[in-house]
This record gives structure tokens, sequence and C-alpha cells, in this order.
């Protein structure tokens, strides 16, 4: 096995059209683990966090622009990202450890591809945005087009994510992302449920609903979506969520959890993360209006 | 096999070896360095005992290449005191005996430096969060959060006298 560190992404690319067996990497938290467990080795390993481009976070006019090497605890301790998205941001503090979250990195945790990542849920009801480098030139992609089953990308060979970009959220809009393990920390979620909420008044007007670790990607609820806009977040639309994200769940059975379990708890989760960003969007009214 | 240079900064001194790319930088500072205060535990990035700051960040050794440590700064546990002076965890964890077989020690300590340089003066459920990537079998940890607690508030009063 070899290693390369290149500082530009023109050079990466060359890099690996010259190695098609090749592996790029940031934090290396998964790739490591992975190699020790017996996977066979790359012949190249790239390591992409000597690239400017790809570390960084950056607000520029109303677009939050991501590197997508930086560490997630540049993430979570950036109090204006924090502020504009709380529930990507708890999703970024459940990954692991400090030491883990010193490492790990949006990219890292998208193209690894675990049904149970974290971070994937958030950044899709965020309608987050990838830059993908590739030997034909850069394209914008929807996070949601890019994990495609458990460890498989739509990325080509030798394509890697330079960046993600998320649009500031709208007036009243805010987000949530709650995760059920066993414990209280460092563990993999059984369910994770995300949620952007935009409210008008009482009134739902925008629900964004996606839920991790109950299915081979990241799921999106459309009917639940359906049940709360229009909605004034009433017991029985709540309900309707609820019932909407347990019938969505596609999910296995393992020590974790048993399909029925998951079920229910995805269906709990995905009804509490509703309630947590609507709350939020509403204070996030409340700050406006003073302002 | 291409071995790689590397050179870095080790607890103060200027050091560089020759890594092969598959080995961690846990291996890299235990067998060519000789700093065996760095201990294995799990090799995947669960336990903490190979907790170094890499960077000023609390990172697991185990989990990065040692070719990533080019142009890098290291503190490990054997740069935690000043000379003979212990560090006040150090201290306070022999007075609290918050070890007993000792291997996850040197991660603990680490792991607890890099919370009080950021928050002096942390809770204990703040402390118990940013050690929560650090495994003792032993103490059960009881022990462990108050000695952090007692070595943030010797910092602090230090840090009030000398000011």
């Amino acid at each position: 096995m070899r290693y390369s560190a290149p500082t530009t992404v023109d050079e990466a690319l060359a890099t690996l059209t010259a190695e098609p067996n090749a592996r790029v990497f940031a934090g290396a938290t998964d790739l490591i683990p992975q190699l020790r467990s017996g996977r066979p080795e790359p012949a190249l390993i790239v390591d992409l966090k000597r690239i400017d481009r790809l570390r960084g976070v950056t607000l520029t006019d109303a677009t939050w622009t991501i590197g997508a090497a930086t560490p997630t605890s540049h993430l979570t301790r950036n109090a204006g990202f924090a502020a504009d998205f709380p529930g990507l941001t708890e999703a970024a503090g459940l990954i692991g450890s400090d030491q883990i979250q010193n490492r790990s990195s949006l990219g890292g945790n998208l193209c690894n591809a675990s049904p149970a990542a974290d971070s994937v849920p958030a950044l899709i009801a965020n309608d987050a945005r990838v830059v993908v480098a590739s030997a034909s030139g850069e394209r914008v992609v929807r996070v949601d087009g890019i994990t495609i089953g458990p460890g498989a990308t739509s990325l080509a060979p030798g394509e890697f994510i330079i960046e993600f970009q998320l649009d500031r959220p709208a007036a009243s809009t805010s987000d949530a992302y709650l995760r059920m393990i066993p414990r209280t920390e460092m563990d993999i979620a059984v369910v994770g449920a995300a949620a952007r909420i935009t409210t008008d008044g009482g009134l739902c007007t925008g629900a964004t609903i996606v839920l991790g670790a109950v299915a081979p990607i990241a799921t999106r609820v459309n009917d639940a979506e359906t049940a709360l806009v229009g909605s004034t977040f009433t017991d029985d639309a709540l309900a309707a969520v609820a019932a909407a994200a347990s019938a969505a769940c596609d999910p296995i059975d393992d020590k974790r959890g048993t399909i029925a379990y998951r079920r229910q708890v995805a269906g709990v989760l995905a009804r509490r993360a509703v309630a947590l960003a609507r709350m939020r969007s509403t204070a996030s009214s409340n700050e406006s209006s003073q302002t | 096999m291409t071995r790689t240079h590397v050179q870095c900064n080790v607890n103060g001194d200027e050091v560089d070896f020759l890594t092969d790319p598959a080995e961690s930088l846990l291996n890299a500072l235990r067998d060519q360095l000789g700093l065996l205060g760095v201990k294995e535990g799990c090799g995947t990035g669960d336990c903490g005992a190979c907790s170094i700051m890499l960077d000023d960040a609390v990172t697991c050794a185990c989990l990065v290449f040692a070719a990533e440590a080019e142009r890098s700064t290291i503190v490990t546990i054997e740069g935690l005191a000043d000379a003979d002076k212990l560090h006040p965890l150090q201290q306070c964890f022999l007075e609290g005996a918050a070890l007993q077989c000792g291997v996850c020690t040197p991660g603990f300590l680490i792991a607890a430096k890099a919370l009080l340089d950021r928050n002096p003066d942390p809770t204990e459920t703040e402390v118990r969060y940013a050690l929560a990537g650090n495994l003792c079998r032993c103490t059960g940890y009881d022990k462990i959060i108050r000695s952090v607690l007692a070595a943030a508030e010797e910092m602090r009063n230090d840090h009030g006298v000398s000011l």
C-alpha cells in the first residue's frame, strides 16, 4: 500500500486516474478499522485533508460551505452554523467521541454509506448539496443522490466530494435530529430521525422528514410530510406522522433492535423530531421579529 | 514497499522517522520513538487508550496513519509533566486513586487535558461527556471524574494566584 497526500483537487484527480485501486479518506475513522478487520488493502490511500478546499466552514451570502474533510468538531463548535442548523449540528455531535469528532467528516460519514450514518438524514432534511470532483469537471449533486446502498455510493471510481453546500434556512424554519441508542453515548443508531419544519404562526407550511438506520439508505417519509403540511400540529397530524414513519421503515433485525422495535421507535422519534423542530422554528421567527 | 519520511514535533522535540504507509501513528510513536505511554487497547478508536494531542486536538493515535503526521505537533502523556513536576491532572489522579491497572490512564489524562484547555471550569456532566471516548474497566469512573474536577479547581486557583 502507498500513501499520497495531494494538496489540490486536480492533483488528487490525477493521482486517482493513475491508480484505479485507490481509496480516498479524510479522518480514516472508518477506513482504518475496515483495514484492520481484514478488508483488502488498496494499492494506494489518498489523504484529502491537505487540500484547502476540503477544509473549512464558511458562510457566503446565504450559503454555508463545508469542506468535505473538515473535522465535525469544527462544525459543532461553530456558533453561527449551529444556530442555523441545530439538528444537523446535533447529528454531527453524536458521531463518536471527541477523539473521533476531531477526525470524522461529513464527506466520510456520507461516503462510508452506513445506513446508520447520523449526519446523512439531517443533511437530506436540509436539502444539502455536494460538489463532486471528477476528471470530467465538477458537478453538484443533492446529498440524497449519493448513497445507493449499504457501503455503496453513486460516485464513479476516481471521484470524490469536495464540499457540502447548505442554504441558510428560510424564516421560521428549523431542524432537529434525534437518535435512539441503547446507551447514552458512543453507539450506532438503532433509529435516527431528522425533521426540518417551517411554520407560519401555528400552521405547518413546510416539512421534510428523513429516517436513518431503518432501511438500506436514509429514507424520506413523504407521507408524513403530506400529513403535516397544512396542519396545526394537531394530535391527529402527529399520529399520522408517526404512522407514516413506521410504515416507511424497511429495517433489519440485529442485536441492536428487532424489526418491530425499529418500526415502533421510528414513529416515536419522527414525531418528537417534528415537535422539536417546530419549537425551534417558532423561536427563530421570534428572533427575526425582534431584529 | 515505499516508505514515507515523516518530520514532526513530538513533546517539543523535532523528530523524523520512516514509516510504512500502513503503519499507525500509535505504532510509530511506540515502536519507532519509544513512547510507550501511548497504549493500544482496541485499535479501532473505541477505547481511547491511545489518545494523544495532534495539532491541539485530542485524537486516537490508532486511527491515524503515521504518514499523516507530517509537519504536525504531537503531545503524548510523556509531554504532560513539567520536568519532575507532575501535571496537576497527574497529581490529582495519584491522590484520588483514579487508576488501578493504569492502561487507560494516559488516554484519560490527555482527554482530560484537552477538556480543561478549552473549558477550565467544567461541570461533572461536561467531564463525563468529554471522557466518553475513554474506557476504564477497573475504576468505575467516579474517581477519575472527581480527580479531573479537583485538578480543574486547582489549576483555576493556581492561575488566579499567578495573575
